[in-house]
């Protein structure tokens, strides 16, 4: 089980500085969210650990530096935000892309490919849904169609980009327990961005707060989601209950109101 | 659970042989002379190298057969289907249904090498001598290679390459109006040869686009399960462990390369790229592990059908053949269409 090391990582897209200086260390087995105002670069960052973009510095996946994609591939599976779904194809087949990285290009599928692809979709749910095209289910229903995807991969890092938007409470629920099960069983390394902080502190390990292009703050989500850290990068005025099981976060009443 | 992912199925290919079959039969068969379809299959069997067949035919009759519509309809289907694979697989390569295998420039150079060729009269119309179709070929070639050039210094995107490809066909669409302005003269031979035909007076034609069909379809049999990768963009196709830019450039340049030998021998015939593929998704799915093998069957049929209503249909003046494809292939579509309950973009 791989651990992820980034140091000195520095990207620029179109002469403006997105990420510059990004240190970031994942534990094996660790979930870490990643949340952070709008444009401080938490895409850009899923984007360089993936290789999909080009950056300085270095990035350590099981103590190594992969360049290859087809390496990469094997090790890191991506959840993102908003995936292209192809008109007319169907569940089994995109499904079965995940198996891109063992099987390269141009060989057919083995029967390992498709008791992959088969035993993703048992497990999450999908088996019915194998015949049908992807762009003819919900919201929510695709987004597991996209994390089977990610799954078929069998790579043992998880790469997840806002992987609730779109979805109402329940299934935000159901798509993070859902991760939560599968990495406890399958010992996957799961690094998120999120928007919604209560989510961030209710699930995962830790969270690292992006800002300026630089972790500014990592650590337990009661030691990060405190009002002051919200109001100074965020903008934001809120108040924290802590909760037994995770600060909750809430917006503060509006001044006039208060007053 | 059974489930079983995107293939070609034995009995869909076995039914893209058949159709082509019966379209190469007909092909063979009608015409001012009529042959039956029996007597056509003993002479193709007995045209083949090292086999002999009795087709019962009369020496002329076979001569007809073997002599006279044999290059031709083998034309056709090469053309027919090295186009509709080339415009399956730029669709493809660029995630757009409008594309077609002339998107980078291919007809608009071919049109202005023809161009040249005719009005310097370099073509004297016999087979390998003749250097329309060489003009063409590098006319076609030319803009292509000037299409990525052009794309490449407006950054790296195939947004760019597309728009580049359009500068560049206009500029040499520009070029050959103006070539011909000059040659006021020649302008019925040149406007023939845009229309397009697959008219051959023997086995030269067939011969020169023979390589390049094989290459073309070699590659984009080769690269058809990547294309399926690509379908869900740069980005993801990265992440899934491919590079799409190399991806794109092999099966570009293979298109291209196919398109512009079919055009050099046969003129601009449009239609063929973009309506074929499209029948075959709205018929058969989007996989481009089934479109690409029936782009080149039906793409290959459909054409040596349009020729034959071409020489037969206004008998004994020819239509041609680009005319023909749009005619019958238009309306064709709009059925397919209407029938078809996929969402195939």
């Amino acid at each position: 089980m791989p651990s992820i090391t980034a140091s000195g990582l520095v990207v620029a897209l179109g002469g403006t500085s997105i990420l510059s200086g990004v240190e970031l260390n994942v534990a094996a087995g660790e979930w870490l969210n990643i949340i952070g105002p709008n444009g401080a670069g938490k895409t850009t960052l899923l984007r360089s650990l993936l290789g999909t973009i080009d950056h300085e510095g270095r990035i350590e996946i099981g103590g190594f530096e992969l360049d290859k994609p087809q390496d990469r591939a094997r090790v890191l599976a991506y959840v993102p935000q908003s995936p292209v779904i192809p008109p007319g194809m169907y569940v089994v087949d995109y499904v079965m892309l995940g198996r891109t990285p063992h099987r390269g290009i141009f060989a057919r599928d083995t029967d390992t490919d498709v008791e992959v692809a088969i035993d993703v979709l048992s497990r999450l749910d999908l088996a019915g849904f194998a015949e049908r095209e992807v762009r003819s289910l919900s919201g929510g229903e695709r987004q597991r169609v996209v994390l089977a995807r990610a799954l078929a991969q069998q790579a043992d890092v998880l790469l997840l980009d806002e992987p609730t938007t779109a979805l109402d409470l329940g299934h935000q629920q159901d798509v993070l327990d859902l991760v939560d099960g599968l990495r406890r069983e399958r010992g996957l390394t799961v690094i998120a961005t999120l928007h919604d902080l209560t989510l961030a502190a209710r699930y995962g390990d830790r969270i690292a707060l992006l800002a300026d292009g630089r972790i500014v703050k990592s650590g337990a989500p009661t030691e990060v989601l405190t009002a002051d850290v919200i109001a100074e990068h965020f903008g934001a005025n809120v108040r924290i209950i802590n909760e037994p099981d995770g600060p909750v976060i809430v917006p503060a009443s509006p001044e006039r109101i208060r007053r | 659970m059974t489930i079983e992912p995107a293939r070609l199925r034995a009995g869909t290919l076995a039914a893209g042989f058949a159709v082509l079959l019966v379209a190469v039969v007909a092909g063979l068969g009608l015409g001012p002379v009529g042959i039956a379809p029996r007597a056509v299959l003993y002479a193709l069997v007995d045209a083949l190298p090292g086999v002999s067949a009795d087709s019962g035919l009369s020496s002329i009759h076979e001569a007809i057969v073997q002599e006279v519509r044999l290059p031709r309809v083998v034309l056709g289907l090469l053309v027919g289907a090295t186009l509709s694979v080339s415009g399956a697989a730029y669709q493809g390569a660029f995630r757009n249904p409008l594309v077609d295998p002339y998107l980078l420039g291919v007809a608009a150079g071919a049109g202005l090498g023809a161009t040249i060729a005719i009005t310097q009269n370099l073509g004297d119309g016999s087979g390998f001598t003749d250097l329309v179709p060489l003009s063409a070929f590098a006319g076609a070639l030319f803009a292509v290679a000037l299409s990525y050039g052009a794309g490449y210094i407006g950054g790296r995107s195939t947004a760019s390459l597309v728009l580049a490809g359009v500068a560049v066909a206009s500029f040499l669409t520009a070029c050959q109006t103006y070539v011909l302005q000059a040659n006021s003269d020649a302008f019925r031979e040149v406007y023939s040869w845009i229309l397009g035909r697959v008219a051959t007076s023997g086995w030269s034609e067939p011969l020169l686009l023979l390589p390049y069909f094989v290459v073309a379809v070699a590659v984009m049999l080769r690269y058809r399960r990547a294309l399926d990768i690509l379908a869900v963009g740069d980005e993801e196709a990265q992440a899934l462990g491919i590079d799409p830019r190399r991806v794109r450039i092999h099966v570009v340049v293979a298109a291209s390369l196919g398109a512009a030998a079919a055009v050099s021998v046969s003129g601009l015939i449009g239609f063929v790229g973009i309506i074929v593929p499209h029948v075959v998704r709205l018929s058969f799915g989007t996989s481009y592990r089934v479109l690409i093998p029936l782009s080149i069957l039906f793409g290959g049929a459909f054409m040596v059908l349009a020729d034959l209503a071409a020489r037969t249909l206004v008998e004994p003046a020819e239509l041609p053949i680009g005319v023909v494809t749009a005619f019958l292939g238009a309306p064709f579509f709009v059925v397919v269409l209407r029938m078809s309950r996929r969402e195939v973009w």
